[in-house]
């Protein structure tokens, strides 16, 4: 069923009995042209990319759980391109335009607002190292505008301008840049590639891998044994524990990342605003709850939950930014597992296994790129060659010394 | 997450720094392969969801070097020790 005004008013005036499932709860054949490992956004966006782009449909997204409920469902919902590095900047920005395109293409509303995200600078070093990458990102075709502290205070009037420590003193803006629905984008994802014939099989977890001679030729499941051509996986969160199933160690760590969403208030922040002087980003959801975020813990953890000394953190950012909020409760909190690769960035590339792919290594900023992840996996899985904008994103990339270290932290991933 | 070391007593894990899996060692110069190894240790990580052999500073406290052994599903430390001693022991 197409989603439109007729299609509303149709259902309105019939009592909304006709709606139909939005996507196919599938049961798994015994084979597959290719299967991809994990039903969050960057699993159903490969599958529906893989279908609608390069025609192969005979697909299967295997999920061990319910669709989009792992970090497609615990992040922060923020999307933007504001990257300096030019192996970065490209891919993030087809992902940008993807998102600007992705409800016509979907049928589906992903609430896609492009309210702006605004860096904040707090001293000159930090204005240059600022202006720097928006020089960069306008030489990649991005919009990026630099603003002085009488430009912020009209966006934003309510911030502490006249911190003792770290006054503000502007920002970088990329008006572009904003918030999509979560959810939506998981659902719309798999309604799409459901609808061109993808099977999504949820409860069905990854228990092994099929070989023959050495090659992967399908995956053991907690739903029987499925045959493929191909197997990718898209499983950021827990990428080492299925790759280990298949003999692979990937230079990745896993790490708890917390989040936050307060009581709903009246429209206060317009725009998505990061704090420069520690780590804390905020924007309001169309619901009315401040939606932040900060650091990761900085240890090892499967436990998608974190610990106290981060919230402390995380609010006292929150507090010497925009002391305003400090009455405002906070309604719920939450952690998502992230895969945190070696140099900050992802990978997108073969595995030395043949016919596994790898889409992990996203660290947190995962949601973002998931319209060009899943762009530029479906067109490795076809054809087995990288997509112009992800070619930085090679597994060899460590061992070759070609790293992609937008903040230059080293290979220390609880610091990227 | 408390941390008991062996100096300080049981502290809170604010008062420790993080450094990572305790498991990696720099090859030695004359060893066969040495690019290869030296990717492997900088680089290559077990990442096992269970228990996770790690060190941590205890940087608020009496600056040593600790060898912990933690859960990494449930965050339950199961072993502390100094960095230098021997693993397991």
């Amino acid at each position: 069923m197409r989603y439109s005004i007729f299609s509303l008013l149709r259902q309105a005036l019939a009592g909304h009995r006709g709606w139909e499932p939005a996507w196919r709860d599938a049961e798994p054949k015994p084979a597959y042209d290719v299967i991809i490992v994990g039903g969050g956004g960057h699993g159903l966006a490969t599958a529906h990319y893989l279908a609608k782009v390069h025609g192969i449909t005979d697909v299967a997204v295997l999920e061990k759980g319910w669709i989009g409920l792992g970090n497609a469902g615990r992040n922060t919902t923020i999307i933007r391109s504001n990257y300096l590095l030019a192996g970065n900047n490209p891919f993030y920005e087809l992902s940008m335009r993807l998102w600007e395109g992705l409800e016509q293409d979907l049928n589906y509303n992903t609430m896609v607002s492009q309210r702006g995200v605004l860096n904040l600078y707090h001293s000159d070093s930090q204005r240059d190292s600022y202006v720097r990458r928006g020089n960069a990102m306008r030489m990649h075709g991005v919009d990026a505008e630099l603003l002085n502290a009488r430009d912020v205070r009209r966006m934003l009037p309510f911030l502490d301008f006249e911190n003792a420590r770290f006054p503000i003193q502007g920002g970088l803006l990329q008006p572009r840049g904003g918030t999509a629905r979560h959810d939506a984008v998981v659902w719309g994802y798999a309604r799409a590639a459901s609808g061109r014939g993808v099977d999504i099989v949820q409860n069905c977890e990854v228990t092994g891998f099929l070989r023959e001679g050495g090659r992967i030729v399908g995956v053991r499941t907690s739903r029987g044994d499925i045959s493929a051509r191909k197997v990718g996986m898209a499983v950021a969160g827990n990428t080492s524990s299925v790759a280990r199933l298949a003999g692979v160690r990937l230079p990745i760590e896993s790490h708890v990342l917390q989040a936050f969403v307060s009581e709903a208030v009246k429209p206060l922040i317009p725009c998505v605003v990061t704090y420069g002087a520690g780590h804390f980003y905020v924007s309001q959801s169309d619901k009315g709850g401040l939606v932040f975020g900060g650091n990761i813990d900085g240890y090892n953890s499967y436990a998608q939950r974190g610990n106290l000394p981060t919230v402390e953190d995380v609010c006292e950012s929150g507090m010497a930014l925009m002391p305003a909020i400090g009455r405002v409760r906070i309604l719920r909190s939450w952690g998502g597992i992230m895969d945190m690769s070696m140099d900050g960035s992802p990978i997108i590339d073969r595995t030395p296994v043949e016919g596994l792919y790898l889409n992990g290594g996203w660290c947190y900023g995962g949601f973002k790129a998931t319209p060009a992840s899943g762009y530029c996996f479906a067109h490795l899985l076809a054809r087995d060659e990288p997509h112009e904008v992800a070619r930085a994103y090679r597994l060899d990339r460590f061992a070759a010394g070609r790293l992609l270290d937008e903040k230059g932290q080293g290979p220390q991933p609880n610091l990227h | 997450m408390r941390i008991e070391c062996p100096f300080c007593g049981e502290r809170d894990v604010s008062e420790f720094a993080y450094l990572g899996d305790a498991g990696y060692r720099r090859p030695p110069a004359d060893s066969q392969g040495l690019a290869e190894r030296f990717y492997e240790a900088v680089y290559l990580r077990e990442n096992p969801a269970g228990p996770h052999q790690e060190l941590w500073y205890h940087a608020a406290g009496c600056l040593s070097w600790l060898r912990v052994t933690r859960n990494t599903r449930t965050h339950e430390i199961i072993a502390v020790g100094l960095a230098t001693q021997a693993p397991g022991s």
